[in-house]
């Protein structure tokens, strides 16, 4: 029985995890049960839920997520077991003796629908102005046990205020249906802890610290709460609208940005399984919308790979050439604005650690209100920029006061995956019947190492991809088949590798004026580290403080969302790991296809930094355009 | 000591008939645990809370569950409406709270045991760790208890914060370790994974106050008092339209009329039997017997004349619930707002008298559906109010079939 004692959830309420035996014949290791009277043999610990799942015996659910530790709040999924005078709920019940389960006797139909009948008592909800109409689990369900009336009665007003207060995401409670997913994401998934269930019987309701908005407490606006949601209680703040009148403005000269994640995910919201990236259909699509540029942030992703590679170079050579004590080590990631803000609330003592490079989303928007508009003849202020996203985080980031250094907002709007789908309905376009286009010029197509930003372990895959070739002077293929980095791929919540440089080549053209030679790196280690999921960016940051073996490392990659940006809170909904996978699949198939698959050999980055910021990465302009500063903001709300 | 602990003058077969300090903890440690546990199964004691679970399976179980740590609580969160027996107990027997509480510690092999207090009994809190000080001083509580080697207990009294659902054995737990109060899933049980998922063995203070009596008397002793499926005596917490409320022990398969009588209650209408979550009785039932097999109490006993109205009664349980439910789940969150509702309807006149049966039928869903005995039992007086007392609130009001 695997159970994580520094979890927040008392291990009696954690979900056994037991290892299937191999031979089903072991004494103890199964139990034999038996569901609608068929007989079965199930692993000691399953839950009554997985059982039915394997027999293809549906059971419905609300509460339960598969991210999510056990709750058994909202008793739709309640079963007959034998012996017991009470119905059970399917989802928390461990199959530890031989059981007798029905799933659908009267008694269980009727409590069944009687609880989706209280619920939809109490969800203010009108399915045609939801924005979750179609995409609702309390809707589905509605649906599944032919509900045609309200029982109960119904409310005809909201019952809470809506908080609009936060830049990500939008909470209307009067939507809650309260089974926690939210509460159990925050604080058990992500270990952040914002919303928490007060007050008690009919007035409970999920709300903040001292029911203050979400804009004035620690969220970190990654919207994982969003993803769980079943209802529309939580969703993204979304600026459709303000877009759509950019592009029917004629004056307006208006660019987009897509990241590969909400590429790889997009054919969910049009009916496709999970795992088809749409990136050229999308193109066209955009182009049909009315959008005037349309663009790849893995451009940037490239240029990100020049600047924070070389900060880490300049780092590393002053701490180990001169001895400079001031230079903090490991160096982290900055490009999910979640962890951003989540370091900057948990961590702050740490903010000097973090790269000061803006994320390709911000350094794109920077780009376009400069060099872009140079290229184009267009004035900077007429120019509306706005960023696909798999994320709500990024619609606070491009809020950020400081991200303006070129006189102008760097993005004006931060729009999501679904945000995306919605519009391009609205247009009238099928996406998968799309045609296949490419991205517009000056930028053009960008290397595979930009596209895998949107895994776990992806920045780190395409930084080293590009460290080893510049400090070895040998192909990364030399060390990694196809140039492929496993030991960073995978869901696995941290993962730490090393990587001996035993030999050092020449300097590259690029950087010779910061670094005159590599010898300082030459039997030198390069420890790096991934973590996805603030509890597990958490785990780290906690062995840093004590000294542990990731305070040795030199360059640590954090995302804030389970499974990296094809994880984030403005990705499709549902969310499931084994949705996750296939979208990560996704972007690293994408990636293998690609000729050009590293940064440094994107010509276009090269181009931009002959052609624009002439004093190379981290120069003097490229210091201005494409790096910020932090605040620290504390755990504790005024 | 004990004079800050004011004594009345009870009598009672067991709770309230002799016992000496520490007499029941010196023969435990004498007879051993399998001996304990021996008298204990032949008492057939059952949980006194409410539930009656038999108190010697659950230190059985807690006894056998493998671990390096265990805890015994106490459930002194005494919040069911019109009970207070525990109080008494507490007040004027704690020998035998903490006496069982130490032989309940010895048997299941705990080193800790916990008081959880209920909040509003703050102010027997000083005189009570006055009492456990004396204990200690004493060599009742803390290393080697009266010289036994390697039996180290010690009690230490926690608050509640007036939450009705914390004397729920499993929110109590959450509630200790600090949480909100909220029942948890079952199984596992807490015999198992209890308080910081250790095995804890949670007993009512009446249970455990029992427990020195049959420790010293025997289990046959205990099974001569009461009936066959309830034996021993219970405590009643009387309350309402009688002359003498109050604190009495009578034997277990005591009829209604009986205690009626002993409590000197006249022109009785009802009688609400375990609390707001237990059932109402009318006059033409009072022959039933209090026990688990029939009328089961925790302890409470309202009793209700004729110029009482019942629909008040029922509306005053039922706004209780709406607002004592943990909030966690649907069918008691929603479902006893809807009860509350349909009776505010039959107040007003409005209402068809297939609602409420639609009502009385989500009441009876709520009793298998909820995730605790709180909303597993909030619908049961509404239920039997209904059955029991039909013409009264139907028939009499507005004109019924509005």
């Amino acid at each position: 029985m695997k159970k994580d004692k520094t979890s927040r959830t008392p291990v009696s309420q954690q979900p056994f995890e037991v290892e299937k035996p191999t031979d089903t014949n072991t004494i103890g290791g199964t139990v034999s049960i038996e569901i609608n009277g068929e007989k079965m043999h199930v692993p000691l610990g399953t839950t009554i839920l997985e059982a039915c799942k394997e027999k293809k015996v549906h059971i419905p659910t609300l509460c339960h997520h598969e991210d999510l530790c056990v709750a058994g709040v909202c008793r739709v999924c309640v079963v007959e077991v034998e012996g017991f005078k009470t119905l059970q709920a399917a989802c928390a019940f461990p199959i530890t003796s031989p059981i007798k389960i029905k799933t659908s006797t009267p008694l269980v139909r009727k409590a069944r629908r009687y609880v989706i009948d209280l619920l939809l008592s109490e969800h203010y909800g009108e399915c045609y102005s939801c924005i979750r109409n179609q995409n609702c689990e309390l809707q589905d369900l509605a649906h599944e046990y032919g509900v045609d009336g309200y029982t109960f009665g119904h409310v005809s007003k909201p019952t809470y205020e809506k908080d609009t207060s936060s830049y990500s995401v939008i909470r209307d409670m009067s939507k809650c249906i309260l089974c926690k997913r939210c509460v159990r994401t925050c604080i058990d998934l992500q270990e952040v802890g914002v919303l928490e269930a007060i007050d008690r019987g009919d007035k409970t309701h999920i709300s903040t610290f001292m029911e203050k908005p979400l804009a004035d407490v620690i969220c970190i606006n990654c919207g994982q709460c969003i993803n769980r949601c079943p209802t529309a209680a939580l969703h993204a703040n979304d600026p459709s609208d303000e877009i759509w009148e950019a592009i029917d403005n004629p004056k307006k000269h208006v660019v987009i940005q897509t990241a590969p994640s909400p590429r790889a995910a997009i054919g969910e919201c049009f009916g496709l399984e999970a795992g088809h990236s749409m990136t050229m259909e999308l193109n066209t699509a955009l182009k049909r919308i009315g959008f005037d540029g349309v663009f790849d942030t893995n451009f940037t992703a490239d240029l990100t790979i020049f600047e924070e590679g070389t900060e880490l170079i300049i780092r590393l050579k002053k701490a180990l050439v001169d001895k400079d004590a001031s230079v903090k080590l490991p160096q982290f990631t900055s490009c999910s604005p979640g962890w951003v803000k989540y370091i900057e609330h948990f961590y702050p003592e740490y903010l000097d650690n973090l790269s000061t490079a803006k994320s390709p989303q911000q350094m794109f928007g920077a780009i376009f209100k400069t060099f872009y508009a140079q290229q184009k003849g267009i004035d900077p202020k007429d120019i509306v920029s706005v960023a696909v996203m798999p994320c709500s985080a990024k619609k606070f980031e491009c809020n950020r006061p400081e991200m303006n250094s070129s006189g102008y907002k760097d993005v004006d709007y931060g729009l999501t995956t679904r945000e995306l789908a919605k519009m391009i309905k609205e247009a009238g376009i099928f996406l998968p019947e799309m045609p296949k286009s490419h991205f517009d010029s000056p930028f053009g197509d960008a290397s595979g190492a930009g596209l895998i930003f949107g895994a776990t372990g992806g920045v780190m895959e395409a930084a080293l991809r590009s460290v080893i070739e510049f400090v070895t002077g040998n192909k990364t293929e030399d060390i990694f088949a196809n140039a492929n980095i496993l030991p960073l791929r995978g869901f696995e919540g941290v993962k730490y590798v090393e990587l001996p440089i035993a030999n050092v080549g020449p300097v590259p053209e690029i950087l010779k004026h910061l670094v005159p030679s590599w010898d300082f790196l030459k039997g030198a280690t390069l420890k790096v580290a991934v973590a996805h999921g603030t509890a597990n960016a958490k785990k780290i940051m906690e062995d840093i403080k004590a000294g542990g073996k990731f305070s040795e490392c030199h360059f640590i990659e954090f995302m804030a969302c389970p499974g990296g940006c094809i994880g984030g809170g403005g990705q499709p909904i549902p969310t499931t790991p084994e949705i996750r996978k296939k979208r990560a699949e996704a972007i690293y198939g994408e990636d293998s296809s690609l000729e050009m698959r590293k940064s440094h050999e994107n010509p276009h980055v090269i181009k931009i930094y002959e052609d624009f910021f002439k004093e190379g990465p981290c120069g003097h302009l490229s210091h201005k355009l494409l790096h910020t500063h932090y605040t620290k903001r504390g755990k504790f709300i005024a | 000591m004990e004079s800050t602990i004011m004594k009345k003058e009870r009598k009672g077969l067991v709770l309230f008939s002799e016992y000496k300090r520490g007499e029941g903890i010196r023969k435990a440690l004498e007879v051993g645990r399998e001996n304990i546990l021996f008298e204990l199964k032949s008492s057939k004691l059952k949980g006194r809370g409410g539930a009656g679970f038999p108190t010697a399976t659950k230190w059985m179980l807690t006894a056998a569950a493998i671990s390096e740590e265990k805890f015994l609580v106490c459930n002194a969160d005494e919040g069911e409406p019109g009970t207070f027996k525990d109080r008494v107990l507490l007040m004027e027997y704690p020998e035998l709270v903490f006496d069982g509480m130490v032989i309940g510690g010895y048997t299941i092999g705990a080193k800790e045991g916990i008081v959880y207090l209920r909040g509003e009994y703050e102010y027997m809190l000083k005189s009570l760790e006055d009492y456990l000080e004396q204990m200690r001083k004493d060599n009742l509580l803390g290393n080697k208890i009266l010289g036994k080697k390697d039996f180290n207990f010690d009690i230490k009294i926690r608050l509640g914060a007036g939450a009705y659902v914390c004397g729920e054995e499993t929110a109590l737990i959450e509630s200790l370790e600090g949480c909100r109060g909220e029942s948890r899933n079952r199984p596992p049980y807490p015999v198992n994974t209890g308080y910081n998922n250790r095995p804890t063995s949670v007993n009512n203070v009446e249970t455990l106050a029992s427990v020195p009596h049959i420790v010293l008397k025997g289990g046959d002793w205990y099974m001569k008092v009461g009936t066959d499926k309830s034996s021993g005596s219970k405590l009643f917490s009387v309350s309402g339209d009688c002359n003498k409320p109050g604190v009495y022990e009578m034997p277990w398969g005591t009829s209604i009329r009986e205690l009626l009588k002993v409590v000197e209650a006249e022109n009785t209408k009802a009688v609400q039997v375990g609390g707001a979550s237990g059932i109402c009785i009318p006059e033409s039932q009072f022959d039933r017997k209090l026990g688990y097999e029939d009328a089961a109490t925790g302890g409470s006993i309202m009793i209700f004349n004729k110029n009482r109205d019942m629909l008040h009664i029922l509306k005053n349980f039922m706004e209780f619930f709406v607002e004592e439910s943990c909030g966690q789940c649907t069918p008691c969150r929603i479902g006893n707002v809807k009860l509350l509702e349909g009776v505010e309807m039959m107040e007003k006149g409005e209402f068809t008298f297939d609602y409420i049966e639609k009502l009385k039928d989500l009441g009876s869903t709520m009793q298998v559906a909820s995730k605790c005995g709180l909303g597993q039992s909030s619908p049961n007086s509404f239920i039997t109010i209904l059955d029991n007392f039909k013409d009264e609130i139907l028939n009499k009001r507005g004109n019924g079939a509005a």
